[in-house]
């Protein structure tokens, strides 16, 4: 944890955080701290509730108990900025690099305003950030998986997020652009904020974030990645043989 | 040559439908753009049978259509997305439901309604030749509030048509953009129903936009290349109306269709 406490620095926790989806319990009493400057992974196997979670704090889905507290600095509105899922993009609508990021801009803008000056020398900034200044004007649908994923970090920098969240936000990605994304959200960790991804994958990732939280429709275990996988927490996640086909459903 | 472009304009009602025709080529495509972005086609085109009702109430109680069609469209729009929304369905089968509906509330009155005249045809395939000053007004209104929607919600739209939940996490109310999509969809409906007819109302919406999709990349440079080729469609159309004594609607809708054909033959590249 390199907490150091910069304008965009946050801490969060979650109360005994109950969902309800449908009848049944998606989430039953989450409980957890997640302090300034920290890189989570959240893991589970699919439908663990790792995606209710992140609309749960996204305030996408009412909480049916307990409650999510933010504690910021910067006080003004777009605290928590998100990066969706591919399914639930329209990647027909023909927009450019340099288009997304600005959406980032636009909570911060008045109903009649323009962007200006500022707001366009920020997104050439943020764009620079995750090093994609060169594709400003580039179709979303030209970049590669990674790259795309970069656009949307760019984004939440652009809005001044102090709490990002991504979800399955390695799919269809390569290894190598993994570690791409990694190291840029690092950056943003150290500033302060919270970065949460949620993954699936554990094989090559687990030991790169500061926590991980094992979720599956309840908290197995919460901490460092060294303390908190251990076979016992493996196999109430993923079933007895659930490590080991996990890796295999990722080659 | 100058003549056939210029004489049929010594006709007041020309000049009127000439303005009409510029109207409905701009302001149906621009809001189409988002109607081809973001698969809108089906509610466009039952919000456009949905106001019949209303316009044939307005011609009952003599006031002008197009002034009646307005809280109709409108209001059949709110209830669009209410009703999916309450009743757990999906927006298709909310849209049919409400869709056929209003449609047939709509011709039962124009059956019932037998000491009014009222071209049932007009209604369907459009008269833009018979506008009214009247029509003309309510279609300038329309675009000075649509213009100004577009021009204040563009940034909001964008992103909400683009990454929908990104967006609602980032707005407090989140589908204020979404109703205000829907609204000024129902607006420029109004305005093209008065030329197109309420059949072909929904070609002056999706064709020169779907057109403006291949020939551009950016959303902005589509938006403006869909008001472009709508007007050129809308005109033309009109001019072929005039000389060849045929409905404006389909001269419209064929005029667009083949420029949609010409660049959908000549501009391979698909957008994905």
């Amino acid at each position: 944890m390199n907490s150091t406490a910069g304008p965009h620095s946050a801490s969060m926790s979650l109360e005994d955080v109950t969902v309800e989806l449908g009848g049944h319990m998606a989430l039953s009493n989450v409980t957890f701290d997640v302090s300034a400057g920290t890189l989570m992974g959240v893991v589970g196997p699919n439908g663990a509730g790792k995606s209710t979670l992140f609309n749960a704090i996204a305030g996408l889905l009412p909480i049916r108990q307990g409650k999510v507290t933010l504690d910021r600095v910067d006080q003004r509105r777009g605290a928590l900025a998100y990066v969706p899922q591919r399914e639930t993009v329209n990647w027909r609508f023909p927009v450019t690099v340099h288009d997304v990021v600005m959406m980032g801009r636009c909570c911060n803008l008045g109903w009649f305003r323009r962007p200006g000056r500022k707001d366009r020398e920020l997104v050439k900034a943020c764009l620079g950030r995750v090093g994609l200044t060169d594709h400003h004007s580039a179709l979303m649908t030209e970049l590669s998986g990674g790259q795309k994923q970069r656009v949307f970090v760019a984004r939440a920098l652009a809005q001044e997020a102090s709490v990002i969240l991504l979800d399955e936000a390695f799919s269809g990605v390569d290894a190598r652009a993994q570690e791409d994304l990694i190291e840029v959200l690092r950056t943003l960790r150290d500033e302060g904020r919270i970065v949460l991804i949620a993954t699936h994958d554990l094989t090559n990732l687990a030991s790169r974030f500061d926590q991980v939280l094992c979720l599956n429709r309840h908290v197995c275990a919460c901490g460092p990645p060294n303390k908190v996988f251990t076979s016992e927490v493996l196999e109430e996640l993923y079933g007895s043989h659930g490590v080991q086909f996990d890796m295999q459903e990722d080659q | 040559m100058i003549d056939l472009i210029v004489a049929p304009f010594e006709y007041s009602f020309m000049m009127r439908a000439l303005i009409g025709s510029i109207l409905v080529g701009v302001m149906c495509p621009l809001v189409g753009t988002y109607v081809v972005t973001r698969n809108l086609a089906f509610i466009g085109d039952a919000l456009a049978h949905a106001v019949l009702p209303g316009m044939v109430f307005g011609a009952i109680i003599g006031i002008n259509p197009a002034i009646a069609a307005v809280p109709t469209g409108v209001s059949v729009a709110m209830l669009v997305r209410f009703v999916s929304r309450r009743a757990g369905l999906s927006t298709d089968t909310a849209i049919g439901i409400l869709f056929a509906t209003m449609f047939a509330v709509g011709l039962v009155m124009l059956g019932s309604a037998k000491t009014i005249k009222i071209n049932i045809e007009d209604l369907l395939l459009g008269e833009i030749l018979a506008i009214s000053p009247t029509g003309i007004y309510v279609s300038l209104a329309i675009t000075a509030v649509v213009i100004l929607g577009l021009f204040s919600f563009h940034h909001r739209l964008m992103f909400s048509s683009f990454d929908p939940v990104g967006s609602q996490v980032v707005g407090a109310r989140p589908s204020v953009a979404d109703y205000v999509l829907l609204m000024m969809l129902a607006l420029v409906i109004v305005i093209g129903i008065q030329a197109a007819g309420i059949i072909l109302v929904m070609a002056m919406l999706v064709i020169p936009a779907a057109t403006a999709y291949l020939l551009t990349r950016r959303f902005v440079s589509m938006m403006i290349t869909a008001a472009a080729l709508g007007t050129v469609a809308a005109v033309t159309g009109l001019y072929i109306s005039f000389h060849f004594n045929q409905p404006a609607g389909p001269a419209m809708t064929l005029v667009a269709s083949g420029l949609f054909v010409l660049v959908a033959l000549f501009r391979r590249k698909a957008f994905a």
